[in-house]
């Protein structure tokens, strides 16, 4: 029985999963679904994850959610390179310790703006105010800065000299936003210099492939039937603007 | 050189760190740190960590935030009992996949509910609007009704028969809106049932020790007359309500 992983590229989550599965040549079947059309919540996807979300892993009968703990699941079953999930204590606490910080922090804050400049205004029809806005952006530049300032500083990377899951995780993350046309990288030549690291440790290849979808999201948003969107309207506009 | 920890019990991570060090007879010095006075903002604390939250641990010159990653630590460095932290892949992977997905379930709408409830009104006088009330206590439901349904299911534990970090980090979490007066449990025989063995797994004494101060929550307005009102307080007050 094969490995199958369920993702949707869109999603964060989702892209570091892909690139860490393809990086390390682990083979699965890649079950493409769509969160906009609403995939996640059939009853077939249910089966899968209760959760309602992607990623999720099923291996056999096993079936796991959540991208953290299905990225330390294939490290340990395929028995990927120590620099990823260090075997070392206080290496391995490092990626714990972004790994956990991550969740409310740059994650939220990404996936916020992404909400905020593309998707609510343009395939939702809501205003967002200009003072939500400027939170929002206050809030995602307080996560950069702590990014840089605590979990990268001089470093080439968050652990050290080699990439790891809190590397791959972090860039996922930061790119949400630049989807929607917001550029991190201006005047953050620190965080620009790590991103260019982290891109040639992956491959360029494989990370424009797993970014190709994001990267493309303002035109997409043009074509998306807003008639689709209106089931997600009160989910969201609850959880973002409440 | 003795393990410190950076601690207020008010906060539930900083619980759970209390907590499985207390059971695993892990020796460390109680550094208490004053949340409702802004401590975390000083510059004491600012030594310490610039992420300004707690739980932090230092051991030695290593310093760690983030309870998951500071549990994980602990866990492995004093190799505790195996069912906290199965080596087993599919129980880990079942750990980490609940740790994974309650910083931004239970911990969010535990928490905004006990902001909702305990400190909000403490502060302002006045009470949250009944709209943002009840959207909170709905998240909430949903959550608690969510983590009984696919978290707990039959079985006595999270992952089968055994605590685990999953069940001491949920327990901890659910406890929150408790302390100030919302009973979580009432009406939810199985999620009461739960609760009591983890309390029984846990210690009764020290399970009632480390909540002593969430379940006197209500002294909240007087050590605010006390002390006054430091200004962290005042910013995030005005943040959560524009």
């Amino acid at each position: 029985m094969s490995l199958e992983i369920y993702l949707d590229l869109f999603s964060q989550p989702c892209r570091s999963v892909y690139i860490f599965a393809k990086k390390n040549n682990i083979q699965f079947d890649h079950k493409k679904i769509s969160l906009f059309e609403g995939y996640q919540y059939s009853e077939e996807y249910g089966k899968i994850n209760q959760l309602r979300k992607a990623p999720a892993l099923k291996d056999g009968d096993f079936c796991l959610a959540e991208s953290v703990a299905i990225m330390l699941y294939l490290a340990e079953k395929f028995h990927t390179p120590d620099h990823w999930y260090p075997a070392d204590l206080q290496k391995r606490a490092r990626v714990n310790e972004y790994l956990s910080w991550q969740h409310s922090a740059i994650r939220m804050h990404g996936s916020k703006m992404f909400w905020f400049k593309l998707l609510i205004p343009k395939a939702l029809g809501v205003e967002i105010t200009k003072e939500k806005m400027d939170n929002a952006v206050d809030d995602l530049n307080a996560s950069l800065n702590i990014f840089e300032e605590k979990f990268l500083q001089d470093r080439p990377f968050v652990v050290g000299d080699q990439i790891s899951l809190a590397d791959l995780v972090a860039i996922v993350e930061i790119m949400q936003p630049v989807g929607a046309g917001m550029d991190v990288f201006e005047n953050r030549p620190k965080l620009k210099a790590w991103k260019d690291r982290v891109r040639a440790e992956i491959g360029d290849e494989l990370f424009d492939e797993a970014h190709q979808a994001i990267l493309y999201a303002q035109e997409t948003v043009k074509t998306m039937d807003p008639k689709k969107m209106e089931h997600f309207k009160p989910k969201i506009l609850r959880y973002f603007l409440s | 050189m003795p393990l410190e920890l950076y601690l207020d019990l008010h906060s539930q991570p900083c619980r759970s760190v209390f907590l499985f060090a207390q059971i695993n007879k892990i020796p460390f010095e109680f550094k208490a740190v004053d949340l409702s006075a802004g401590e975390q903002y000083g510059e004491e604390f600012g030594k310490v960590t610039i992420i300004r939250k707690v739980p932090v641990l230092k051991d030695g010159d290593f310093i760690l935030t983030e309870s998951i990653a500071i549990l994980q630590y602990l866990a492995a460095k004093h190799r505790t009992p195996d069912h906290w932290y199965p080596a087993d892949l599919q129980k880990r992977a079942r750990v980490d996949e609940f740790l994974s997905w309650q910083h931004t379930n239970i911990r969010t709408h535990g928490s905004k509910v006990f902001w909702f409830r305990g400190v909000v009104p403490a502060v302002t006088g006045a009470p949250v609007s009944k709209e943002k009330m009840d959207a909170a206590v709905e998240d909430l439901n949903a959550s608690l009704k969510t983590f009984e349904d696919k978290f707990l299911q039959s079985r006595p534990f999270i992952i089968g028969d055994k605590i685990s970090l999953a069940d001491l980090v949920a327990i901890v979490e659910i406890m929150q809106p408790v302390g100030t007066g919302l009973d979580v449990f009432q009406g939810r025989p199985v999620l009461s049932a739960w609760r009591d063995r983890v309390k029984k797994e846990l210690g009764v004494e020290v399970f009632d020790e480390a909540h002593k101060v969430i379940m006197n929550v209500d002294t909240l307005p007087q050590t605010f007359e006390k002390k006054g009102l430091p200004e962290f307080l005042k910013l995030k007050l005005q943040k959560m309500f524009n």
